[in-house]
C-alpha cells in the first residue's frame, strides 16, 4: 500500500489540469464578455458573421497559394509575387477569425469543449499551423525565386495538397458544429 | 403565392430527401462556403486594386484577367448549392428579408463585375485612365460581397 503511494501522486499530478478544465470553461463561460454574447440576442450572429467573413478571406486567400503550388492555376504569376501578394491578408484575416471564434466559444465554452467536430477542428487548425510552418521555414525559400514556375518540387506540391484538404476539412468541421447540441 | 409554392416544393419527393437525410444540408453548405472563399477572395483582389489599395504591381487588366474567371467557374456551383439549400428548406429562404437582400445584392454584384470586365476587355486602360470611376467600382463591389456574405449569415437568425 504505502509503496502504490508515490505512483498515486504521480498520477494525479498528471491528470491536474485535465481536471482543471471543466472549471477554467466555467469561468470563462461566466466572465462578463461571454455572459453578454449568450444573453443578447444579435451579438453572437454579429461576431459570427465577422469569423465567416475572415474565415473565407482566410480560406480564399490560402487556397489561391496552395493552387499555385499544385500548378493548377495562375502560371504566369509566380510563386514569390502570389505569396506577397496574398499571405498578408491570410495571416490578418486569420488573426480576425480567431479572436472571433474565441468569443464564440467563450458564450458556450463546455458545450464547445465536449463538441467532437469542435475538437477535431482545433486538431486540424493545429495541422494546418503544423504545415504551414514547415512550408514557410523550409520549402518555400526553395520555390520563392525560382524562374521555372512550372517545375515545383514535390514538397511545395504536397504543402499545397495537404492546405487545401485540411482548409475543407476545417470548413466542413465548421459549419457542422453548427448541426451539434 | 410564394407560400404556397413553398408548401408545394417542401413536400416534394426531392426536398423531403434533403429534409431527412441530416448530412446533406451541412455538406451543401460547406461546399457552398467554399465557394464563397474562392469568389469573395477573388473578387477582392480585384476590388482592392480598382480602389487603388493592394496589388499595384499588376495591371488592372492583369487582375481581371487572372481572377474573375474563377469567380464564373464558382458562381454556377453556388447557384447550384444555393438551389439544394433552398429546395431543402424553401420557406426559409424565399420568405426570408435576408434572403431577398442577398439575391438583391448579388445580382447588383454581377452587373458591376460584368461591366468592369467588359470596359476592360474593349480597352485594357479604361479603368485605368478613369481612377474615380474604378474605385467606386471597386468599393461597390467589396461592400456588396461583404453584405451578401453578412446575409448569408443571418439568413439562419431570421
Amino acid at each position: 500500500m504505502i509503496e502504490s503511494r508515490p505512483r498515486d501522486t504521480i498520477s494525479q499530478r498528471g491528470k491536474l489540469i485535465p481536471m482543471m478544465i471543466p472549471e477554467i470553461c466555467g469561468w470563462i463561460e461566466n466572465t462578463p464578455v461571454a455572459t453578454a454574447i449568450r444573453q443578447s440576442t444579435w451579438l453572437f450572429p454579429a461576431i459570427e458573421t465577422v469569423h465567416v467573413l475572415a474565415t473565407v478571406i482566410v480560406v480564399g486567400s490560402v487556397t489561391m497559394l496552395d493552387l499555385r503550388l499544385l500548378n493548377l492555376a495562375w502560371r504566369d504569376y509566380s510563386i514569390g509575387e502570389i505569396h506577397e501578394d496574398v499571405l498578408p491578408w491570410s495571416w490578418t484575416s486569420f488573426a480576425v477569425a480567431a479572436i472571433a471564434g474565441s468569443l464564440l466559444f467563450s458564450s458556450s465554452a463546455t458545450k464547445y469543449y465536449h463538441n467532437v467536430p469542435f475538437r477535431i477542428k482545433m486538431v486540424l487548425l493545429l495541422l494546418v499551423g503544423i504545415n504551414a510552418a514547415v512550408f514557410e521555414l523550409g520549402t518555400y525559400r526553395r520555390v520563392q525565386n525560382s524562374r521555372e514556375q512550372t517545375q515545383i518540387p514535390a514538397l511545395a506540391k504536397m504543402a499545397g495538397a495537404l492546405g487545401l484538404l485540411l482548409w475543407i476539412a476545417v470548413v466542413a468541421c465548421g459549419r457542422w458544429i453548427g448541426f451539434t447540441k | 403565392m410564394i407560400q404556397s409554392f413553398c408548401d408545394w416544393l417542401s413536400n416534394t419527393a426531392l426536398s423531403l430527401t434533403i429534409q431527412t437525410v441530416m448530412w446533406i444540408i451541412p455538406a451543401v453548405q460547406t461546399v457552398h462556403i467554399l465557394c464563397v472563399a474562392i469568389v469573395m477572395s477573388c473578387m477582392a483582389m480585384l476590388d482592392l486594386r480598382l480602389v487603388g489599395v493592394a496589388g499595384r504591381r499588376q495591371s488592372i487588366a492583369l487582375v481581371v484577367s487572372r481572377f474573375v474567371p474563377w469567380v464564373w467557374g464558382a458562381l454556377p456551383v453556388l447557384l447550384a448549392s444555393g438551389t439544394i439549400l433552398i429546395i431543402g428548406e424553401p420557406a426559409r429562404e424565399l420568405l426570408n428579408p435576408y434572403f431577398r437582400a442577398k439575391m438583391v445584392m448579388l445580382v447588383t454584384v454581377t452587373a458591376i463585375t460584368l461591366v468592369v470586365q467588359r470596359q476592360n476587355k474593349k480597352d485594357a486602360n479604361y479603368w485605368e485612365s478613369r481612377r474615380t470611376a474604378a474605385a467606386m467600382a471597386g468599393l461597390a463591389s467589396l461592400l456588396l460581397w461583404v453584405g451578401i456574405v453578412t446575409a448569408g449569415r443571418w439568413i439562419a437568425y431570421y
